[in-house]
């Protein structure tokens, strides 16, 4: 990340005299005055009105409290792996779909990419949730969570799957089809493997953007893990605290995932340069 | 039928706050996202760490999580917004985050020798950035921003958890009134995919019409960008 935003850096400035140099120092300086002062203010509006209490804090140290969450958690994880297991491997099918020589299928496929890409989960899971029961449908709370998590998706992934098999190199299609291999051969033996390759990073972004879209299991009360906080305020009260707590399991693991990512893709980038 | 006829008023005030939300919250984020990118690309070590730091943030949290936090949380400390601006609160600070890693890898795109070249015949630094840089960075940067509209149009829908009414909200509602339930779904998901579409379809005729004639049929056949749909 670093070594990125120094070549946009180089891109926008020159490497700084000595004149240069003392202005950026005191820049430096002042920047940190104001940046500090801001949080310092966050700070003291919390003070203030008593957010900051400590035993409004440790209480998450507490061991049935962690556990309530954790409970949470595996809940958020458990929706998220599912939706991944399934909605993966139907997005490489929708993306071969759209690449298919069938009249029709294509288009269908692409109806239904753009469909479930334009239009918000939210209103996937209202569907499951009051419209499908009116219709004598009715899934448990997980699936209600899970299917719109697949639906959308899939449709997402399939665009990172198509992405994939265009960005293969045209050589390596005509070499294919030179050595006498037919198309199903082609895409299945050539250009597949080496596109699935390619989008892993995109794929753990989508991960990201699904456990992101777990959330949503708060309008079903699926007990993931913003449920689980919702459940925990009206418990203790404490709404501040939870939610913050809660954000940041949110924001780690998102974290750590994009960061997975964006390294898997610099170990692409620089080897597909050394080659 | 008859649940959509008798609410036409009501519908409309969803649509238009659902617009509200998206165009205010999308025009806030350019706005940040952009102040943000400057920072994060400034010779100014605090401000790049700042910048950073932010941008893990809230590329990282659930819009949901911010939004709760927002409407919920803030009046905790003391400061009560109405509803609505939650939720434009919310979408701009998530989006600008997007909007920042954006206009920063757009920054990125451009060949630095390109910079050099600039500089050596003479331009300074806002000539550079405003034949040199800023062009090129700009058409690379319209198809991600486009994606990063949609992704607020989407959120858009999230503030009907923080009791804001806009057209999820609306149609929400009715059905639970009247339990016509596909007809009120498919008035929903035609403003978004109408909110969506649109948007793609300005961001692909800015595109053209920002391109240089010799570079329009270029495909980019070999491009992947993984961060493309990361925003959800």
């Amino acid at each position: 990340m670093s070594a990125k935003s120094n070549t946009a850096t180089q891109v926008l400035f020159d490497a700084p005299g000595p004149k240069g140099r003392r202005r950026i120092l005191i820049l430096s300086i002042l920047s940190v005055l104001v940046i500090a002062g801001l949080i310092a203010l966050g700070l003291w509006q919390f003070a203030k009105n008593g957010q900051l209490d400590p035993g409004r804090w440790v209480v998450y140290l507490r061991a049935d409290y962690l556990a309530f969450l954790g409970q949470g958690l595996m809940g958020t994880l458990k929706a998220t792996g599912m939706a991944a297991v399934v909605a993966f491997p139907l997005g490489l099918v929708l993306a071969l779909g759209r690449h298919a020589q069938i009249p029709g299928l294509s288009h269908l496929v692409a109806v239904w990419i753009e469909f479930f890409r334009g239009i918000p989960m939210l209103l996937v899971v209202y569907a499951f949730l009051l419209a499908l029961p009116a219709y004598g449908v009715n899934v448990p709370r997980f699936w209600m969570l899970v299917i719109p998590m697949i639906l959308v998706s899939s449709a997402t992934t399939a665009e990172v799957f198509r992405a994939g098999i265009r960005a293969v190199d045209k050589g390596q299609r005509e070499a294919a089809a030179a050595i006498g291999l037919s198309g199903f051969d082609t895409m299945f033996s050539v250009i597949l493997p080496q596109a699935v390759r390619l989008v892993l990073p995109s794929l753990i972004l989508a991960l990201v953007s699904l456990l992101k879209d777990s959330t949503l299991g708060f309008v079903v009360s699926y007990n993931e893990l913003q449920f689980q906080g919702k459940t925990m305020v009206s418990i203790t009260r404490y709404l501040v605290q939870t939610y913050v707590v809660v954000s940041v399991i949110y924001i780690a693991i998102n974290f750590l995932l994009t960061r997975v990512a964006l390294m898997l893709d610099a170990r692409m980038k620089a080897r597909a340069a050394s080659s | 039928m008859q649940a959509i006829s008798e609410n036409i008023p009501l519908l409309l005030q969803g649509i238009g706050t659902t617009i509200a939300l998206t165009f205010l919250g999308y025009l806030f984020a350019l706005i940040v996202g952009t102040a943000l990118a400057v920072g994060r690309v400034s010779p100014i070590p605090p401000l790049r760490w700042a910048a950073t730091v932010y941008v893990e943030i809230f590329r990282n949290i659930p819009l949901l999580s911010l939004l709760i936090l927002i409407a919920f949380g803030l009046p905790d400390v003391g400061l009560t917004l109405p509803y609505f601006w939650c939720g434009v609160l919310g979408l701009t600070l998530s989006s600008a985050a997007f909007v920042c890693e954006n206009v920063r890898s757009g920054i990125n795109t451009v060949p630095i020798g390109h910079a050099e070249a600039a500089r050596s015949i003479g331009l300074g630094f806002f000539g550079t950035l405003r034949h040199v840089v800023l062009p090129q960075a700009f058409r690379t940067m319209i198809q991600p921003l486009v994606n990063v509209f949609i992704g607020t149009v989407i959120g858009s829908s999230l503030c009907s958890a923080i009791a804001v009414m806009e057209i999820t909200g609306v149609t929400q509602r009715l059905n639970i009134q009247y339990a016509q339930a596909v007809a009120m779904f498919l008035v929903a998901g035609a403003v978004y995919l109408a909110l969506s579409l649109g948007g793609a379809y300005v961001g692909g005729v800015l595109e053209r019409f920002a391109s240089p004639a010799d570079t329009r049929r270029r495909s980019p056949d070999r491009e992947l960008d993984v961060t493309a749909g990361a925003q959800a």
